[in-house]
């Protein structure tokens, strides 16, 4: 176990270079120059052009300008962002918990519902209830993200009035954070009110943050629990008179969880992917939003700073997961 | 004794039903997080709306809702015979924001007026790059440092500006957000504790409003300075809630989640008037959109095909199916709310016929030329493409072929400056300050081919009598000279000027005293709300 740890350590390594040079080299393709986006509609002189390039060290041959960078990142410095001049990394610990909390409600629903509905279509395989399930999936999965947004905002908050438009706690509450994990902070304020107001705001974003992951774990565990319900094992049981409940719950289900697990960590890149039009839609204060800004700002240190934490985030819970399957899944470790 | 003590009872409930009521608040759903809360170093409209407007003075002020210059941190100003030297009378009292972080132990006085521009100009001083990688591009932009010689401390209350040469448009300077006044002794504190940076992100001002508290990308707060100069404002809480997507700006607003939002979707607009708790007030930008012709490119350097093509161009279509009314059209460089605006120019015709028989006499045919696009929209050009497209058809019916080009934003307005670009250039403008300098020189001075000269043209006419405008300080004849700028420029025909754009505001009914400004700026000094 402790060699398979240490193997999938070591990969990291070189994941972390290649991710670096991606990160760096994405916002050195995308057209446009930063120092131009800055001036605004002045525009800049030549000669002042020339000084800011040297200033911000756009002169220096690309290498440098690489290995200056990742030079600070082995530093903990992850540069500061010439729109704010705020270091990023304060900038994105302060946002991060946002995301998280979001990302993590976003799971929860779809685990919750996903799972068992797809228990359900596999046990009933042909019913409508199947269909009917794999049918939303399917919609779910293609429903493009900005437009279910702001569908849920005109019906639930415009026409019906039930959940707030946007952000994350109703205005009239003005609680400076602690952690960062609203629903946290209010309980540790002991405001139930905002506990509330948090919950509410909460629902919808979850609600169009989770719909494809819901989708996805809903459909792989249709499949793997079809698949596992045809192997022998589990007709053995069937066949020793145990009752279905317990060969599913028992038998089947334990197995069948094996690659829904992995889905589920792979969902964890595509719900990054998702808060970023989630966050933006919503107002919601967290990387997504704060990455696509920086974008349209040409924030060349934001971008790529922010793209290697995601990625680095995003690869330790592929680790942690890939641990978790090991645990789960024994055959793995013997591997 | 019963008397006494129901009179007493009755006293200590109405005390306690006053302190209970409702602070007065405001929510503003702004379109864009702050960079920061400096407005020296910073470019953007909201970065405005939360700085310079909300917390900080100037020595003048535009007039709410307009454009002429008032009375600011300065009482009252003076220019010497020469021009050459503004002399500004300070308030008497004015009070920096006391906060948490800071309590000022003195008034307003020159020094604050001195650092507030030295810190922009002297690359010696200590607070010239007090942030990383920062720079001071309105103080740049407007060229301040070439006309600025020295700012004189006369006495505690008296600054003196010292111009290089005579500047008619620099008191209107003095009223843009990168002159806000700002705290020297606050400065200096910062300073002795190292941490410089604490000036963006915790500011001190002396304006209408104090800074509260920033949850980065959320929401602003502030309370209502109560030793503001001028009077503590109506409302004691103004919020920005920080709504990037202008859809859910408007669900936010009806849903009564925030009182006012800046630009709307001109999709929404009509959902936002039919809301009976709702108003939409609506103005004219102080704004252009316009197209360029790189006048040094045969055959664009023959100012009858710039006006063939120019006449060719159906105006009105592009305004109705662009601007989808929400544009005026443009015969001028200048609004027509802005003063020296030359109203005796006739209107540009369209007439393909006479454009045709134009290019024949200046000897083109079969005329392929480039067509820039912008990518981006803005208020003076919401669909540069759609514009581009209008306007390749016209041309066409004239046998005048058009190929569109578009870059990235940055790029696009990069490859337009160069001297040897193919073919005209959709661009645009938005004033600054509400001089007509502003526009006539910033766009198309000799000294701006480069910068944001994007014809090319260089008139030595038009340049004699807008350089005298500049350094005329009587308004009368500054208005004589723009006006015979614009018959020049009509004459010439550098660009094809397109639409001004109107500018919407929607609010709540309960929202008292707005006022919208030509500048594009959000102003809440001054606004009240009904309970």
């Amino acid at each position: 176990m402790l060699n398979y740890i240490l193997r999938r350590l070591a990969l990291i390594v070189p994941t972390i270079i290649g991710i670096s040079i991606c990160a760096f080299a994405f916002v050195r393709v995308l057209p446009g120059d930063p120092i131009l986006a800055m001036a605004g509609q002045h525009g800049v002189t030549p000669e002042r052009y020339e000084i800011l390039r040297e200033q911000f060290g756009y002169n220096l041959p690309i290498w440098q300008q690489y290995f200056n960078y990742l030079g600070g990142v082995l530093q903990g410095n992850f540069g500061v962002s010439l729109a704010t001049k705020r270091p990023v990394i304060t900038e994105f610990m302060t946002l991060f918990p946002a995301t998280i909390e979001l990302a993590l409600v976003a799971m929860f629903l779809a685990v919750i519902i996903g799972i068992p509905a797809g228990i359900f279509a596999a046990v009933k395989r042909g019913s409508w209830f199947d269909q009917l399930t794999m049918g939303v999936a399917l919609t779910g999965y293609s429903m493009p993200i900005f437009w279910w947004g702001l569908l849920l905002i005109i019906f639930f908050s415009g026409y019906l009035g039930w959940t707030p438009v946007s952000g994350r706690i109703a205005l009239s509450f003005f609680l400076r954070p602690i952690t960062g994990f609203m629903l946290v902070d209010t309980l540790l304020y002991g405001n139930w009110p905002a506990f509330v107001s948090a919950l509410r705001h909460l629902i919808l974003p979850a609600v169009v943050l989770g719909t494809i992951p819901l989708a996805v774990i809903a459909r792989q565990t249709r499949s793997a629990m079809l698949e596992i319900l045809g192997e022998d094992y589990v007709r053995t049981a069937r066949a020793k008179g145990m009752s279905p409940r317990r060969v599913i719950n028992v038998h089947a289900l334990r197995n069948a969880l094996i690659p829904v697990v992995t889905t589920i960590g792979l969902q964890v890149g595509l719900l990054m992917g998702g808060a970023i039009l989630t966050e933006t839609i919503f107002s919601w204060p967290g990387i997504g939003k704060w990455m696509i800004d920086s974008i349209s700002k040409r924030d060349y240190v934001v971008v790529q700073s922010g793209l290697l934490l995601i990625a680095l985030i995003v690869m330790a819970v592929n680790l942690l997961v890939d641990l978790l399957y090991a645990v789960i899944n024994p055959r793995i470790r013997v591997q | 004794m019963k008397l006494m003590t129901t009179l007493l009872a009755a006293t200590a409930m109405l005390a306690l039903a006053a302190g209970a009521a409702q602070a007065k608040q405001l929510v503003f759903c702004s379109e864009a997080s702050p960079a920061h809360f400096d407005p020296g170093p910073t470019t953007g409209g909201n970065d405005f709306d939360a700085s310079s407007r909300t917390i900080y003075n100037r020595l003048v002020e535009f007039e709410k809702g307009g454009t002429a210059i008032e009375p600011g941190l300065a009482e009252s100003w003076s220019t010497s015979e020469d021009g050459k030297e503004i002399t500004f009378k300070l308030r008497a009292g004015a009070k920096f924001h006391t906060t948490p972080y800071f309590t000022p132990t003195r008034d307003l006085n020159a020094d604050d007026v001195i650092f507030s521009f030295e810190r922009q100009w002297k690359e010696d001083n200590p607070w010239f790059a007090y942030l990383e990688g920062m720079t001071w591009d309105y103080f740049q932009g407007m060229d301040m440092p070439k006309y600025i010689k020295e700012i004189v401390k006369v006495d505690d209350l008296t600054v003196k500006f010292v111009l290089n040469e005579p500047n008619a448009p620099m008191v209107a300077n003095l009223a843009m957000d990168f002159a806000s006044i700002v705290s020297k002794e606050y400065a200096d504190q910062l300073a002795a504790s190292g941490d410089l940076a604490a000036f963006s992100t915790q500011p001190i001002g002396t304006g209408p409003f104090v800074f509260s508290d920033y949850q980065l990308d959320t929401v602003i707060r502030y309370q209502a300075f109560p030793d503001y100069w001028a009077g503590k404002q109506p409302i004691d809480d103004l919020i920005f809630a920080i709504t990037t997507d202008p859809s859910v700006r408007a669900q936010r607003l009806l849903a009564g989640e925030c009182d006012i939002m800046p630009y709307p979707s001109p999709a929404d607009i009509a959902q936002l008037q039919a809301d009976e708790n709702l108003t939409v007030l609506e103005q004219e930008g102080l704004n252009i959109g316009y197209m360029s012709y790189n006048t040094t490119e045969p055959p664009f350097d023959n100012a009858n095909v710039r006006k063939a093509l120019s006449m060719a161009v159906d105006k009105a279509a592009i305004i109705e199916a662009v601007y989808q009314g929400a544009g005026q059209d443009a015969k001028n460089l200048i609004p027509p709310t802005m003063w020296s605006y030359n109203n005796n120019i006739p209107a540009d015709t369209y007439d393909p016929e006479a454009a045709k028989k134009l290019l024949e006499e200046a000897g083109v045919t079969d005329l392929t030329t480039d067509l820039w696009a912008m990518p981006v929209s803005r208020p003076y050009n919401p669909n540069a493409q759609r514009v581009a497209e209008l306007i390749q058809a016209d041309w066409a019916a004239i046998g005048v072929t058009a190929n569109i080009v578009s870059y990235e934003w940055t790029e696009y307005r990069e490859r337009g400056k160069q001297a040897d670009r193919k073919g005209p250039f959709q661009i645009g403008w938005t004033g600054d300050n509400g001089d007509p300098d502003n526009f006539f020189a910033t766009l198309f001075s000799c000294s701006a081919i480069g910068v944001s000269n994007y014809s090319s043209w260089c008139n030595q006419e038009f340049e004699d009598l807008i350089q005298q405008a500049k350094t005329t300080a009587d308004q009368a004849e500054r208005t004589a000279l723009y006006e015979k700028a614009q018959e020049v420029f009509k004459a010439e025909e550098p660009a094809l000027t397109l639409a001004h754009s109107k500018v919407f505001m929607p609010m709540n009914k309960r929202v008292i005293g707005y006022k919208m400004d030509p500048l594009g700026i959000h102003r809440f000094d001054g606004v009240d709300v009904t309970e």
